[in-house]
């Protein structure tokens, strides 16, 4: 059963880091004079609209979210308008985060909002994908000794490494070398890029490898 | 010996702080000397190269000037002159430049680029080391070889007005001066009046010979508001004026036959995009250059000018007026200069300062022979001397002219290869008391590690071998051993070196404290090895025999401390090392806003199933507690780390510090701007009206009254000083420098820390009292508020307000009801401290240190006070964070009594790890491009933080044996 739980999110992980490469590759091809730094912006919400719109597709396929008893279209429909507005007030969120952290409040606004869209799509999305829109869920999740599944471990794993790999991201940029990555926010998105991929290989293998010491309390 | 955990925290402390003073002696070169203590004198000089006969004449080509006068403009930019604004700016400079009998140039000066360190360039064409800018303010009497003394000796009748710190260092050199003191820096007009008033008199009369003047205006309007305010041009438009009228008056006083004049415009260094100086970036180094005579070709249009050393301008000066050039000059005469006189003069001229180069150049390195320079100085002195020998037999041909021109480009090669030669040479280092002040400062740095187990124990305190170590054979061969070592290397070398120069009596003990550290570090360690892993598994530094298991917080704060030490690696991580502070410090709120979450919505959700609360705070509370103010003080709680978090980004848009987006415009420079006094007046209102808010409900009425009364007289003092308005005050008023008002201050900081003091005497050893205690600890904390409050400047008083108020909310609602332990607020409080040091504007360049705060409430300049209150508003927010950690740990104590060794233990580890660490790195780094620009400075930072440190943990360790004392 393990097994066939982490196959499945093995799987999963690889369609969507097949996603990023994908929205990365094809722009090139189509697009004239696209690159990741050139064009940051257009490879940003190419990334992130590729991202948002496999995991939504997987995730549904896979039925993961956890099921509502109500069948209603009318409860459908506010959970759909909760998830949006929740999408769009991480966005802020992250992007107040990082105007907090030093980025300028006006000048560069565009690309700071760009950032936080990408975060968002990269972590807030896979815990409304997994968990649907409900805060007290996130929270248990994201406290300690809180997963109760496999996946809620996996969630933990990837959006701590998204995270963490924005931050360290911004490390380079005070340095005085003058590269075209250096340039907001390149370093971090792809910080937060790399992250996101890591996360993705690490949470199966870390899962695999920990499974005899795993265990969830049933709800 | 077992020892408290504060008093070793000490002891370290001032040990590592000695380390480090040996080690900076031997970092900081002493300048480049010549061995001959005498000055370079006309009989000296060597004679005129001829082959075949014997040496004839010694004879001096005539000299080119009669009368010279210096232009300094203090702070002088290149662009100011030679730029796309130069036109406006300088519109008769300029002219000259382009259409006059002149030659420009850009003189690049040396870091530090700082006043008079560059004077002394200037004057004796040597460049000073580094630490000269610590000798800054007090100049004494240049002794060195120098143009000014030259020309003195000579009988030349020399006028001197502008900065006095000429008349410091050159007293009774002048015949007529007058200095202006550059310390108030608010003044721009009266300082350049001052030096103007003689200038119509000194110009008619026909008595002297070289006339000086130096100009200040620019230069504090530069430090008040930068280099595009609009009051530049004004200043630079009378600053052409000036010129216009002594070239004008030069002119006229030209008489046929005599020998010309020579008008030479020039600054001292340039400025920054912020408008300080000090550093190395290119505005700061770029000088312009323009001197003007009709001894020159007149120029036809405006060509890029030419780069040169500022030092060039001394051996060029001396020639150009017949003198010697200065023993240790290593400027090279400006070939552009002499081209209108005879290619025999010439040469001559070239042959002089190369000779002293060479002299120069032989007295300072023992292998000179094999430097390139020296060779070909060799070899163009033999060819001018087959030149001459023909010159001489009347061959006039145009094969001696060319050969003439040929020994005149071997010289100035020559010329240029020893200069760059004796440049190179200034940056030797006296590595035996380097490396004898990092042994010293890492066994040190050991001990305090190896003792981290004992010194955060329940016990606080460290159990010291010292006897053992004393009375081990090891200790003595170990004495033995370094003995020799010393006495070796110290007749080993032949350069000089600080270490081997101190009396035996001192190496003795250095040797003996240096073994016994070692004995104490080897047995310290073999009882911590052993028994390490069988008391504690795995981890040897687990504390008190509990399995250490680190919180999210607990990695941060690991890793921030460890990675920012790192970082110093990095030369823009040195300069923009602010921004690393603002990143941790906002982590850190992030990781303490996750925990307080978790706190109350962990508690709120499961209260009921949950195996292990994560906090027992409900114990804490008694039951009684009404639930309305539990969930304000939950609300509470939440909002304190967004709030930090919003305090910290308004900060850092109050001073732009570093260095690459130092010039990006600021709240700070907003505020200061005339327009928008009205706003820094309420703002300034506010803020101390706050201050006395968050400080005053800790103290007794008298020091309430005193400190009211304080905070009142420091918003006089800044109307005073014209910072700020009072309200019935209109615009015509005059600006005093506000002593009355400064004093009027000081008493009632003198008050508030002597009942402050009172207090703890009486809470010591009448009554054990310690809410007394606590009181007199708070009223100490409230005086250094008010002083720093009197000592910053307005627009930094939001800095103050918002430390005092992050103080309060954290203490009240996150270190106390979050349980942190000591070392963990200790860390979050030395964070703090190190953002707050650059959130007032500091950075790690000496530059941005306020030299102004030294004469608050003085009348003129007195050593002892002006550096002690520039230390204390410079590092008022380490300060000040570490006064509140006192206070706090202090009032923790009934929870954890050994709070206050804890704390201390870990403010010794946090300073003294970075310092260890910095030093290493500076050493490797000695050959490093911006060494002198970017890592010297830091280690003076670091080394005074050091030294300020110790002065805490000291304080600290009464503020424990009191405590100790009282508890017996
Ligand atoms: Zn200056
Ligand atoms: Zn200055």
């Amino acid at each position: 059963m393990w097994d066939h739980e982490i196959r499945a999110m093995a799987s999963t992980h690889a369609i969507i880091a097949a996603s990023v490469f994908m929205a990365t590759v094809i722009p090139a091809a189509l697009v004239p004079g696209f690159s990741v730094y050139g064009t940051h912006l257009l490879w940003l919400y190419s990334v992130s609209g590729a991202v948002t719109a496999v995991s939504l597709a997987v995730f549904w396929l896979l039925g993961i979210t956890p099921p509502t008893k109500k069948h209603t279209v009318g409860f459908k429909l506010s959970r759909l308008f909760r998830s949006c507005l929740y999408f769009f007030l991480s966005c802020l969120f992250f992007h107040t985060v990082v105007v907090l952290y030093g980025a300028p409040l006006i000048e560069s606004a565009l690309e700071t909002f760009s950032l936080a869209v990408l975060l968002t799509s990269l972590t807030t999305l896979r815990c409304l994908c997994v968990l649907g829109p409900n805060v007290q869920a996130w929270i248990r999740v994201f406290s300690r000794h809180g997963a109760m599944s496999v996946w809620d471990t996996c969630l933990q794993i990837t959006v701590a490494c998204t995270v963490v790999g924005a931050w360290v991201g911004a490390f380079p940029i005070p340095l005085d070398w003058d590269r075209p990555w250096q340039v907001w926010p390149v370093s971090c998105s792809l910080g937060a890029m790399i992250g996101f991929l890591t996360g993705l290989v690490a949470a199966p293998a870390w899962i695999h490898y920990h499974r005899k010491h795993l265990t969830y309390k049933c709800k | 010996m077992k020892v408290r955990a504060s008093v070793f925290a000490s002891f370290i402390l001032i040990f590592e702080g000695i380390g480090i003073a040996l080690f900076l002696r031997g970092f900081f070169p002493v300048p480049l000397k010549s061995s001959f203590s005498s000055k370079n004198k006309l009989s000296d000089l060597p004679a005129e190269p001829l082959t075949g006969s014997s040496p004839n004449s010694s004879r001096l080509p005539q000299p080119l000037f009669k009368r010279v006068v210096i232009m300094l403009v203090d702070a002088l930019r290149e662009d100011f002159v030679f730029g796309a604004n130069g036109r406006v700016y300088m519109p008769y400079t300029r002219h000259q430049v382009e259409r006059g009998s002149s030659h420009s140039f850009v003189a690049k000066a040396r870091p530090p680029t700082v006043t008079m360190p560059r004077i002394k360039a200037l004057t004796t064409g040597s460049i000073p080391g580094f630490i000269d800018v610590v000798m800054n303010l007090n100049s004494p009497a240049l002794l060195e070889d120098n143009l000014v003394w030259q020309a003195k000796t000579a009988g030349k009748r020399m006028i001197f007005y502008g900065d006095d710190t000429w008349v410091r260092l050159f007293p009774k050199h002048f015949m007529e001066y007058d200095g202006t003191t550059s310390f108030f820096v608010s003044d721009y007009t009266e300082v350049d009046n001052n030096v103007t008033r003689h200038l119509d008199s000194t110009l008619k009369r026909d008595d002297w010979d070289i006339l000086i003047l130096h100009y200040l205006g620019l230069d504090h309007i530069g430090h008040i508001s930068g280099p595009h305010s609009s009051l530049i041009q004004p200043k630079l438009l009378e600053m052409d004026d000036i010129l216009k009228k002594i070239h004008s008056a030069l002119i006229s006083k030209e008489a046929e036959g005599s020998l010309p004049y020579l008008l030479v415009l020039c600054g001292d260094h340039g400025m920054s995009e912020t408008g300080s100086h000090g550093g190395s970036s290119e505005p700061e180094v770029n000088t312009p250059l323009v001197l003007i005579s009709p001894a020159f070709k007149r120029k036809v249009g405006m060509e890029r000018p030419a780069a040169v050393e500022q030092v060039d301008l001394t051996p060029t000066l001396a020639l150009g007026l017949g003198l010697p050039i200065s023993q240790n000059s290593v400027g090279r005469v400006i070939p552009g200069v002499l081209e209108e006189t005879s290619l025999r003069d010439q040469l001559r001229f070239l042959h002089l300062n190369g000779h002293q180069l060479s002299c120069l150049l032989k007295d300072s390195m023992p292998d000179y022979e094999k430097e390139a320079g020296f060779e070909q100085f060799r070899v163009a002195e033999k060819a001018h001397g087959s030149w001459m020998k023909l010159f001489l037999e009347g061959n006039t041909s145009e094969v001696l002219n060319n050969m003439g021109k040929k020994v005149l480009k071997q010289y100035l090669e020559a010329l240029a290869a020893m200069s760059s030669a004796l440049s190179k040479q200034l940056g030797k280092y006296d590595m035996y008391s380097m490396i004898a002040g990092m042994v010293f400062v890492f066994q040190l740095l050991l001990v305090l590690l190896l003792a981290m187990p004992e010194a955060l124990s329940g016990a606080a305190a460290v159990d010291l071998p010292v006897l053992p170590a004393l009375l081990s054979l090891p200790f003595y061969l170990l004495c033995l051993l370094l003995a020799s070592v010393h006495v070796l290397v110290c007749t080993s070398t032949e350069s000089s070196c600080y270490f081997c120069s101190l009396s035996w009596g001192l190496v003795f003990a250095a040797v003996a404290f240096s073994s016994a550290m070692f004995c104490i570090l080897v047995s310290m360690a073999t009882r911590r090895l052993p028994l390490g892993p069988k008391i504690h598994g795995k981890s040897p530094l687990g504390s008190s025999g509990s399995e250490w298991s680190l919180s999210e917080l607990d990695v941060l704060l690991l890793a921030g401390t460890v990675g920012q030490t790192l970082s110093l690696a990095a030369s823009s991580f040195v300069e923009e090392e602010h921004q690393i502070w603002y990143f941790l410090l906002n982590t850190l709120c992030l990781a303490v806003f996750q925990d307080v979450c978790r706190k109350y919505f962990r508690e709120q959700s499961g209260s009921g199933d949950e195996e292990e609360p994560i906090l027992p705070s409900k114990d804490c509370h008694p039951p009684a507690h009404p639930k309305a103010e539990i969930c304000s003080e939950k609300w509470l709680a939440l909002a304190t780390p967004p709030f930090t978090l919003v305090c910290c980004r308004l900060l850092r848009s109050l001073n732009q510090t570093g260095v690459q987006w130092a010039h990006l415009p600021d709240v700070g420079h907003w505020l200061n701007s005339s327009e928008h006094r009205t706003v820094l007046s309420l703002l300034a209102a506010f803020c101390l009206v706050l201050i006395y808010l968050l400080v005053q409900r800790r103290c007794s009425w008298v020091s309430k009254v005193a400190l009211a009364l304080g905070l009142l007289g420091v918003y006089s003092y800044r109307a005073a000083v014209g910072n700020v308005l009072f309200p019935w005050q209109h615009s015509g008023r005059t600006t005093s420098k506000g002593t009355v008002e400064a004093r009027f201050v000081y008493v009632f900081i003198l008050g508030i820390l002597f009942t402050g003091t009172k207090d703890l005497l009486r809470s010591q050893i009448i009554t054990a009292d310690a809410k007394l205690k606590s009181r007199g600890l708070w009223e100490i904390y409230s005086g250094l508020v008010l002083l720093v409050s009197l000592l910053f400047r307005a627009h930094n008083l939001p800095v103050l307000c918002c430390c005092l108020l992050v103080q309060t909310l954290m203490a009240q609602f996150i270190w106390k009801k979050l349980h942190y332990d000591a070392a963990q607020t200790t860390i979050m409080h030395y964070w703090f401290g190190q953002a707050f040091f650059y959130f007032q504007g500091n950075s790690n360049n000496i530059a941005t240190v306020d030299i102004s705060v030294g004469f608050v409430g003085l009348e003129s300049y007195v050593e002892a006070p002006a550096i002690f209150l520039t230390a204390l508003s410079t590092y008022a927010g380490p300060l000040l964070w570490a006064c509140h950690l006192v206070c706090f740990l202090s009032s923790q104590r009934d929870r954890s009594p050994v709070a206050l060794g804890h704390g201390c233990y870990c403010l010794a580890l946090l300073r003294s790890v970075p310092a260890a660490a910095y030093i290493v790195l500076v050493t490797a780094l000695r050959y490093h491009l911006f060494i002198w620009s970017v890592f010297s400075p830091k280690l003076l930072y670091e080394s005074m933080h050091l030294l300020l440190t110790a002065g805490v943990c000291l304080f600290f360790n009464t503020m424990e044996q009191s405590h100790s004392s009282s508890k017996s």
